[in-house]
């Protein structure tokens, strides 16, 4: 075990490069085609040419291979390497400010949404699976079938204008009316933004949105996994011996069906902090997406490239920990 | 590659079930080839043409698929002949889904609105069944160093976020003219795509390369390229056609999300995720002007993804 863990670190090493070498071939190359980002700092104004030197000779602009177009530009991104890794310098952005405040900033936000989301996901989406499996070709099955259908083919966005509508808008305007529900959830849970007042309650609404979509993969998972286990012979044994339903479920069902769901909960949490861009827009959350698009939109390098790498260690990681967590729950699969 | 992929359209084309018998769906005029995939492919068709809810998607598909193909067969109005005055006008007799924000008639932009879509969804499953289908195949047919390589490769593209990467991709991409932007869109989300198809296939040929028949060919000096495309991929793209056929619905998705967060399409270019993307802000007072192309990508995205269900459960033989 520890040798494969040691192995797959490993492996890290050249996805991270490659990541990080992409981000900034990219992000060079939309400066060489589009010019200078720092002239968006001044806006309409027209900077005398040599407050525009400076500001450009300072945030590392300066370099003529910025110029070349396609040019790969391997001495910044070496600069870049032995910056992040030597000195854990991430850069700043194009006001001077640090990505690594950037990212202290943000990440709470993203946290608790991401966590939000995966609560949903494994509570509801297990307990629907559940209930599904167990009584399969029952109302409750076709209820969790249909329902999680039509969650899989309505894309996220659509989902988020419509909660915020019909939530945040029409719900919460009637509940403000009535004496009897209190402030938390009319103005906290139920509202179109993200409100600094409610730091958990106004992010449930979003939480719901961005988990919907991998509540329904765990509702169907879990419910073709249930109904695999259920048939089997293990299973009927337990039966005959006499064991009580809930133990022949609880132990013996529940927790071989669980394998493929634990692995599919640990990718939904990388999968989860990437697609917070979508709904950290809609219900304009300061976490992470918001600050990858603005540095996207500013053309801010050090921003794009820290953010995207930080997301996509954290998606490794998160497999790893699946995979880890696999040898554990069946003890029939070993890494050596 | 995407031929037997092509084979399973005439099953959406003769939705009605009325072809009598076992005729597989490679009839369509390949004798050779309905010999060849008889027993999977048209024990599939059996099941299928009896299923419900596979018919219900084809014919969606197919009403989708006319309007991308042939808009003037729906609508005679010009998506771009606007005038501010009809401005949001709500939907009436003459014009089923009324007026835009910019005074166009929503219908025919509905209309219209398909076929960049549904281009960009199917470019992107064809580009992610060749590129993925080449690789699988190479890296579970050879194995060894090449195999290794390839599988790292996919490790790598396996963990960039899929939504983030094409973010990222198109932002810093910035095409203007729209047939640039189709382009840009359907190559990042081929780049982004094409893994989940390696995998499945690399796994099947390994499954598949090991059976006798196989071996008995190769005994008979069959080349390698001919044990691949004849006697392998046969046998093993059925699985990947079916996530090709789920690709291409949460491809459309995709397309109106990126659409959406402002580095897909962009107007004057019509589909539905820019009409979901202007209209936005007017939830709340015009509800309709989301309702209708809201309404019909999730339509299209329903029907692949139950298409690609129905397709799984009669190509798995463990459900017979």
């Amino acid at each position: 075990m520890g040798r494969y863990v040691i192995r797959r670190l490993l492996q890290f090493i050249p996805t991270v490069f490659f990541t990080m070498f992409l981000l900034h071939y990219l992000t060079s190359v939309a400066i060489q085609f589009t010019g200078n980002p720092v002239r968006a700092l001044f806006g309409d104004r027209r900077p005398p040419q040599h407050v525009l030197d400076q500001f450009t000779r300072a945030l590392g602009l300066d370099d003529p291979c910025l110029e070349q177009k396609l040019n790969p530009c391997f001495g910044i991104f070496g600069d870049r390497l032995t910056n992040i890794f030597l000195h854990f310098d991430f850069g700043t952005d194009l006001r001077f400010r640090p990505v690594t405040d950037i990212v202290a900033d943000a990440l709470p936000y993203t946290v608790r949404l991401a966590l939000i989301a995966l609560a949903f996901d494994a509570v509801i989406g297990l307990l629907a699976g559940l209930l599904a499996g167990l009584r399969g070709g029952s109302f409750w099955d076709y209820l969790v079938k249909i329902s999680t259908v039509l969650v899989i083919s309505v894309p996220t966005f659509v989902l988020g204008l419509m909660a915020q509508q019909f939530g945040g808008v029409n719900l919460s305007n009637w509940m403000r009316e009535q004496a009897w529900i209190p402030e938390l959830i009319s103005r906290g849970i139920f509202t179109t933004s993200y409100k600094p007042d409610y730091p958990w309650a106004s992010l449930v609404v979003p939480g719901l949105v961005l988990g919907a979509l991998n509540l329904a993969t765990t509702a169907r998972l879990t419910r073709t996994s249930i109904q695999e286990n259920i048939r089997a012979d293990y299973v009927r044994t337990a039966k005959a011996k006499g064991l009580a339903q809930k133990r022949v479920v609880g132990v013996h069902t529940l927790r071989n069906s669980l394998i493929p769901v634990v692995t599919n909960l640990g990718i939904d949490m990388g999968v989860l902090m990437g697609g917070a861009v979508v709904t950290e827009g809609i219900f304009n959350i300061p976490g992470l997406g918001r600050a990858i698009l603005s540095g996207i939109l500013r053309g801010e390098a050090p921003v794009l490239i820290g953010i995207v790498t930080l997301l996509v260690l954290v998606y490794l990681f998160a497999n790893l920990l699946v995979d880890v967590l696999y040898a554990v729950l069946d003890p029939r699969i070993r890494y050596d | 590659m995407t031929d037997p992929m092509m084979s399973t359209l005439p099953t959406t084309e003769t939705g009605g079930g009325v072809v009598p018998g076992a005729a597989g769906p490679g009839a369509a005029g390949a004798e050779e080839r309905k010999e060849r995939s008889a027993s999977l492919w048209a024990d599939a068709w059996r099941d299928l043409r009896k299923n419900v809810v596979f018919l219900i998607s084809c014919f969606i598909i197919l009403v989708i698929g006319s309007m991308a193909l042939f808009p003037k067969l729906w609508t005679s109005q010009d998506p771009q002949a606007c005038h501010p005055r009809y401005s949001k006008l709500p939907p009436s007799w003459e014009h089923p889904f009324g007026y835009s924000v910019t005074g166009c008639d929503y219908y025919a932009q509905a209309i219209h609105g398909a076929r960049p879509s549904l281009t960009i969804a199917i470019l992107a499953t064809i580009g992610i069944l060749l590129v993925g289908g080449t690789l699988g195949i190479l890296a579970g047919f050879y194995g060894g160093w090449l195999d290794a390589i390839i599988s790292r490769i996919t490790d790598i593209f396996f963990s960039l976020p899929f939504l983030l990467g094409a973010i990222v991709f198109l932002s810093l991409l910035k095409p203007n003219e729209p047939a640039a932007q189709v382009a840009s869109i359907t190559g990042v989300l081929i780049v982004l795509g094409w893994v989940t198809i390696a995998r499945i296939t690399r796994g099947s040929v390994i499954a598949t390369r090991a059976l006798d028949y196989v071996q008995a060919a190769r005994a008979l000096g069959a080349s390698n390229a001919r044990l691949m495309f004849r006697h392998i991929l046969p046998n093993a793209v059925a699985p990947a056609i079916v996530v090709a056929t789920i690709a291409l619905g949460s491809f459309v998705s995709a397309e109106a999300t990126i659409t959406f967060i402002g580095v897909g399409l962009r107007a004057p270019a019509v589909s539905w995720g820019t009409m979901i993307a202007t209209h936005q802000q007017y939830i709340n007072s015009d509800p309709w002007l989301l309702a209708f192309p809201g309404g019909l990508l999730v339509a299209t995205v329903l029907a692949f993804i139950l298409a690609g269900d129905a397709l799984r459960d009669a190509l798995d033989p463990r459900l017979r």
